[in-house]
């Protein structure tokens, strides 16, 4: 049996910046990540990250109050300003870590536009901003010698007496069980991109954390806002970052128009509306047919060469590996495509969740700082400043906790049972995790993407739930213990199947249209009834219920958004 | 239009009773864009769920799915499996990266790769760290620098395919330099020296046989082989003379500079220096074998007729 007095599960930007901090603060810490935590998907964030610094004439109120009006007005003010606060000081540290920030004229750290902002605030290495500071992170990772669990996948959390007391995880290079004891448990999975195909999100993203405290009886919230990024290559899905617009990218449409000056689209912020609106606009103009090949088009070349080359080095890269483009000669054809969950598990300003000594923080968390719709370079801001404080919290409260036992075996006897049970099934007419990924994939894709209506939805929950009675007989191919991927595929795909649920029933129950979240069956956004956070809880394995909590406002009311 | 494409993927499984690797084939159909790492996640998905590889992001940012593909470390993700078309037909060989123990399949154990790079204190011990609130103040320059090695995803590929590893294990390897480049080249980092010091060990920065190797096999750009020696060229100015890759280097440059050419009989000896008869005897294969294929140096070197335009060029460099 393993012992700790935190430990993180996840090892991207939140959980390390929560292992770094809990460890200064003496606690024993372990992480445990399922993959390497260089390979986590931080590293795709590509643009930056949003600080308001005042000695520069910017106010956090300002940075505040654009997330707010982003989010569509469902964002916790509370959470939005100590965000806001607390950015400036979480940027500054990390570039004392060793960040290579770029720099301005004077040797100071530079910024540039980004989406749905009235000020140049994000700071930024390049276009891989999310790798630079993934990295550095892991840097001092060892240097604080933080024990990492690599390569292990957590299968349950450890609940007793009504409290979190650890995980129950397997080692994938040996296939060993072990639990895990921990005083506190702190997730920091990030997001579930994989239950859309396509996504730009990585292989790895399936929303373990989300539907591990789901299953623990903890709430989702938000599960119906779903970011659908303006700019992804049709190919594969990968992302074309938002700073390509930032930099002064357009977007046009067959015609050659920049069809954000539209009226109803955003005439005065054009391509630097938030990114919900600016995905509605591009899917709109590919709709009514005036797209290319079901695609707008990203034109950077006006941009020139130099600048090209410093500032989106990657993109271009990307472009050309997988679009056979060359956007210093040519507009790259781009689409709207899944990206980032604003949902995910409820938390308070602390990352505490509803069940004691478990927390959550960046993409598998809710806070809520996104509500409707994140503004791009927040992400990454999320995931510092809640991983800290989520690391802070769970270290000083790990400290307070009284000694307590857990029967080890007969969790232990239980998951092995599990897994025997799994892998025992020689019905080769049973389903492979593959076929049914897609499946899922595909329909939440059709029926959950940029516009929704009722008919849709209803359709999509349906369909999951006969999804969910062939995974009942799932058949794993890889019979072995050592690193049998074919196993962690089909747990990881059970855990997608409840987050694609949660969002399908999330989505049902908002009857409006809010942020990322637009019906066209109710095109309205409706103060009145739906000012308010949608919760699911699961009963049981067929059964869950549906909650809500009022928006927490402090100093700004909903007003007209307009960009 | 889809292609069909040959795999014949390296396999290894521990838990068989024959744990010999083997190799099995597999045929899929792609489409005309794929890349190699579609149709292995194709084979997993669709024809062999036992085949085990590692790979997340698609798109050459995690460096998850490192491995040899037609003899070459690479990327599976950003390789096209188009470029290895021959004659309409599309074979490709898929083997683990080298220079690692392999775990099963395509996957390999990153413990040593890991132990190398810790080995280089890699994080930012900084000189004067600024106060709260304010950063380093340093050119943009400086740091677009570094953004080349800091594109460095740790995907193994140069350790894979570095020729002194092959022999060596104990060698830091290019990823590891590559990372200690890193800091001794930010001006914010104030350990250089200490840092220089320790890398001009043996298993060190003078270890790299600047067989080009990593550098052309990098899917990033980083120049490993560039930063090593980058690296060298600082610890001489630093004052890091002693090492044989030091002496080496000066004798080199001195025997060309004086005689146009190099003095191949006196290298060994001024490097290692003539009461070193270990090292010297250490050294008498070499000739032996030099005497057998009739490829002996001149003992008596004589000075180029030309030397004085190489010594021009000397001087324009200041050298």
């Amino acid at each position: 049996m393993l012992e700790h007095d935190v430990l993180i599960i996840g090892a991207g930007l939140a959980g390390m910046r929560a292992a770094i901090v809990a460890k200064d603060l003496g606690a024993d810490v372990a992480v445990v990540s399922k993959v390497h935590p260089v390979r986590s998907h931080s590293n795709a964030a590509q643009g930056g990250i949003n600080a308001a610094l005042a000695h520069r004439g910017d106010k956090w109120e300002d940075h505040a109050y654009d997330t707010i009006k982003g989010s569509d007005y469902i964002a916790d003010q509370d959470a939005v300003e100590i965000m806001a606060k607390e950015a400036g000081s979480e940027v500054i540290s990390m570039e004392h870590m060793g960040v290579i920030f770029n720099r301005d004229d004077e040797g100071k750290l530079g910024t540039r536009a980004f989406g749905g902002q009235r000020k140049a605030r994000t700071f930024f290495v390049a276009d891989f901003t999310g790798q630079a500071l993934l990295h550095v992170l892991y840097e001092q990772i060892i240097k604080s010698d933080v024990l990492v669990y690599e390569e292990w996948f957590v299968l349950s959390l450890i609940v007793q007496d009504g409290e979190c007391s650890g995980a129950v995880m397997i080692d994938m290079k040996s296939g060993n069980i072990e639990i895990c004891v921990a005083k506190s448990v702190i997730l920091a999975t990030g997001g579930l991109g994989r239950v859309f195909e396509p996504s730009t999100n990585a292989l790895i993203c399936t929303g373990d954390g989300m539907a591990l405290a789901y299953r623990a009886g903890v709430p989702l919230m938000d599960m119906e806002m779903v970011q659908y990024h303006p700019t992804t290559l049709k190919n594969n899905g990968a992302l074309m970052s938002e700073s390509a617009r930032g930099e002064g990218a357009y977007l046009r449409n067959i015609d050659g128009e920049r069809f954000m000056a539209k009226e109803g689209n955003a005439p005065k912020m054009m391509e630097l509306a938030s990114r919900d609106v600016v995905s509605r606009s591009a899917q709109k103009e590919i709709n009514e047919g005036r797209g290319i090949d079901g695609c707008v088009l990203l034109d950077c070349t006006h941009l020139g060469e130099k600048l090209i080359n410093e500032k989106l080095p990657q993109i271009r890269d990307l472009a050309k590996d997988f679009a056979n483009v060359d956007m210093i000669k040519e507009p790259v054809p781009v689409r709207p495509g899944m990206h980032y969950q604003m949902g995910g598990v409820k938390t308070d300003i602390n990352g505490l969740t509803t069940l004691p000594h478990l927390y959550a923080a960046g993409e598998c968390a809710c806070v809520s700082v996104h509500g409707g719709n994140r503004l791009g370079a927040n992400s990454l801001l999320d995931t510092l400043v809640f991983g800290r404080r989520a690391g802070e919290y769970a270290a000083e409260v790990s400290k307070k906790r009284r000694n307590f036992k857990i029967s080890s075996n007969d969790l232990l006897k239980k998951h092995e049972g599990d897994i025997e049970k799994l892998l025992s099934n020689n019905d080769k007419d049973g389903f492979m995790y593959g076929s049914i990924r897609k499946e899922m994939g595909t329909l939440m894709n059709q029926y959950l993407a940029v516009f929704r209506d009722e008919s849709g939805m209803q359709t999509a929950i349906e369909k999951l739930s006969e999804l969910k009675l062939k995974y009942k007989n799932i058949f794993v191919s890889d019979k072995g213990r050592v690193f049998n991927t074919a196993l962690i595929f089909t747990l990881e795909l059970g855990f997608m199947l409840d987050c694609a649920e949660t969002i399908a029933i999330s989505a049902l129950e908002r009857k409006e249209s809010r942020g990322a979240h637009a019906r066209i069956d109710m095109p309205d956004r409706d103060d009145k009834n739906w000012l308010k956070h949608v919760l699911v809880y699961r009963e049981n394995d067929d059964a869950y219920r549906v909650d809500y909590l009022p928006v927490v406002i402090t100093l700004w009311k909903p007003e007209e958004r307009k960009y | 239009m889809k292609m069909k494409v040959e795999y014949k993927v390296k396999r290894y499984n521990p838990e068989l009773d024959d744990t010999a690797e083997s190799w099995d084939t597999f045929v899929v159909e792609l489409d005309q864009a794929a890349t190699v790492l579609d149709g292995l996640i194709k084979i997993r998905e669709e024809v062999d769920g036992t085949l085990a590889l590692r790979c997340s992001c698609r798109s050459a940012i995690c460096g998850s799915c490192a491995m040899r593909i037609n003899g070459q470390a690479r990327l599976a993700c950003n390789t096209k499996v188009s470029d290895f078309e021959k004659n309409g037909n599309i074979t490709l060989l898929v083997e683990p990266p080298g220079n690692m123990p392999v775990i099963k399949d395509l996957v390999v154990d990153f413990v040593p790769f890991w132990s190398k790079v810790n080995a280089v204190d890699p994080w930012l011990k900084p000189n004067h760290p600024p106060k709260y609130m304010e950063e380093h103040i340093v050119s943009n320059e400086s740091m677009l620098h570094l953004s080349e090695v800091m594109g460095c995803i740790m995907c193994g590929a140069c350790v894979s395919d570095c020729t002194v590893l092959e022999v060596d294990k104990s060698f830091l390897g290019p990823a590891a330099l590559a990372k200690a480049y890193r800091f001794v080249s930010d001006p914010r980092d104030g350990s250089a020296k200490y840092r220089l010091g320790s890398l001009e060990k043996p298993s060190g920065m003078w270890d790299c046989t600047r067989c080009m190797q990593c550098v052309e096999v990098c899917p990033k750009g980083v120049d490993p082989m560039g930063k090593i020696m980058k690296l060298r060229d600082f610890a001489i100015q630093d004052g890091y003379k002693k090492t044989y890759g030091a002496k080496h280097t000066a004798v080199f440059s001195d025997s060309v500079k004086h005689t146009g050419w190099l003095n191949e009989f006196q290298l060994p000896l001024r490097t290692f220096g003539i009461f070193n008869v270990i090292k010297l005897l250490g050294l008498l294969p070499i000739l032996l074998d030099a005497l057998v294929s009739r490829k002996v140096p001149p003992i008596f070197h004589h000075k180029l007729p030309s030397a004085s335009s190489i010594q021009r060029i000397f001087k324009k460099f200041d050298l």
